[in-house]
């Protein structure tokens, strides 16, 4: 018999083994997230993907599908929450949308819009952050990273170990794996899965800004809930 | 007298392109003016902001005269509308929020390329720069907030026709933009 998890009233089936984050995907259900991807292992830090799960709060990239779940993912004070948690994000690090290449493509501003949010809402940090553009093909704006730590893990399963988060609270940052720490000495290619994966306009390939102009580009025309589950069910380019 | 609703805007710290998108709007103008009263705004040359139904805000906040008038602004209207990124973040003049304003100062008037007579331009009409750019809602309570670089015309259509048939504004997904 088929094992089922209800979200939002939604009678939804999944296999042993798979996080709530994973048996929704499935189900065509977006639940709105920025660390996870479905290729990697989950992470749970950025708590956008939280739901209620018989009453208590859970990641929804972390915790098991288990029987008789009643899951409660789109609501009004879980979207509040989320939005919130977005607003914090924007005012933490310096993301200037209008002066950014990845405009358009990135997903903490499409988040951003399904979430309805107009502004930042609380004070901004205004911290200081370095950039780094040593490396002949690849730059590396602190400024625009979030922490998911996705470049952390996809440079791991590429076997190159490049990045790692350095620090903790405020003072944590995005690091290199250099005798000099600049990016341009380690062993990271262009070609790397690391190079590609960053959700926002931290980690950018060279040369390539702008030949989509803005307004063609992919959260133009499609909400990030159509194409995280297009990625998810397989219809995708890469 | 008259039973319009009155619109004040204004330009802070910005390049006065959301206004330039609000005239965007095109011939729907005419519709709006028939209901619509524009009091102080750069379209009217009105110094003086008095008491009106909706201010829209343009641009960050970088010195002390953007500080009077975002305060005065706020006094005198009953929903306070921040406009666009300057608004919103600081938008691109909050690249300077990177620099301490002594250097900012020194590059472009003491040490920058092509400067003749060096000097810090002190002119007591001048108003006075704060050492960041500001997003206006640091500043006061805004009421609402329309978001872009620039926000389109049809943002603004959307939120003053929302505002004068009585809804509550609200943008669909298609209009809300951050670049």
């Amino acid at each position: 018999m088929t094992k089922t998890i209800t979200i939002d009233g939604k009678t939804i089936p999944f296999e042993e083994g798979q996080t709530i984050m994973e048996a929704a995907a499935a189900a065509g259900v977006y639940i709105p997230h920025l660390c996870h991807h479905p290729e990697y292992a989950p992470h749970g830090s950025c708590k956008l993907c939280s739901v209620t799960v018989n009453g208590r709060s859970c990641t929804a990239c972390t915790f098991p599908a288990l029987e008789g779940q009643e899951i409660l993912n789109d609501t009004k004070e879980l979207n509040d929450s989320r939005r919130r948690i977005t607003q914090m994000l924007f005012v933490e690090g310096n993301h200037l949308c209008p002066g950014c290449e990845k405009s358009g493509n990135c997903q903490l501003q499409a988040v951003g819009y399904y979430l309805n949010m107009l502004d930042n809402h609380f004070l901004h940090f205004f911290q200081p952050r370095e950039l780094d553009a040593s490396h002949p093909d690849v730059l590396v704006d602190r400024n625009r990273c979030i922490f998911c730590t996705l470049c952390v893990r996809a440079s791991h399963r590429d076997g190159k170990d490049v990045f790692a988060i350095s620090g903790r609270g405020i003072n944590k940052r995005l690091i290199f794996n250099s005798e000099s720490g600049l990016l341009k000495d380690t062993d990271l290619d262009v070609n790397d899965q690391a190079a590609h994966i960053c959700p926002t306009g931290a980690i950018l390939i060279k040369r390539t800004g702008f030949t989509v102009p803005i307004g063609e580009r992919l959260f133009d025309d499609k909400t990030i809930a159509e194409t995280s589950l297009d990625y998810e069910r397989g219809d995708h380019d890469g | 007298m008259t039973d319009k609703v009155k619109v004040a805007t204004v330009s802070l710290a910005g390049c006065f392109g959301c206004h330039m998108s609000l005239l965007d709007i095109d011939e729907r103008i005419v519709q709006l003016a028939g209901r619509v009263e524009f009091i102080r705004s750069p379209l009217t040359d009105i110094k003086r902001c008095t008491d009106c139904d909706i201010g829209l805000i343009e641009g960050g906040v970088c010195n002390s005269e953007n500080v009077h008038t975002l305060r005065e602004f706020r006094k005198h209207c009953r929903i306070l509308v921040a406009v666009g990124a300057c608004a919103i973040n600081g938008g691109l003049p909050n690249y300077r929020n990177y620099v301490p304003l002594e250097e900012c100062l020194g590059e472009s008037y003491l040490d920058g390329i092509g400067v003749e007579n060096p000097h810090i331009p002190n002119d007591p009409e001048l108003p006075l720069l704060l050492d960041k750019v500001y997003p206006v809602h640091e500043v006061v309570k805004i009421d609402y907030f329309l978001p872009g670089c620039p926000p389109a015309a049809d943002v603004f259509w959307k939120f003053l026709t929302d505002s004068l048939e009585g809804r509550d504004p609200s943008l669909p997904y298609e209009l809300i933009h951050y670049d």
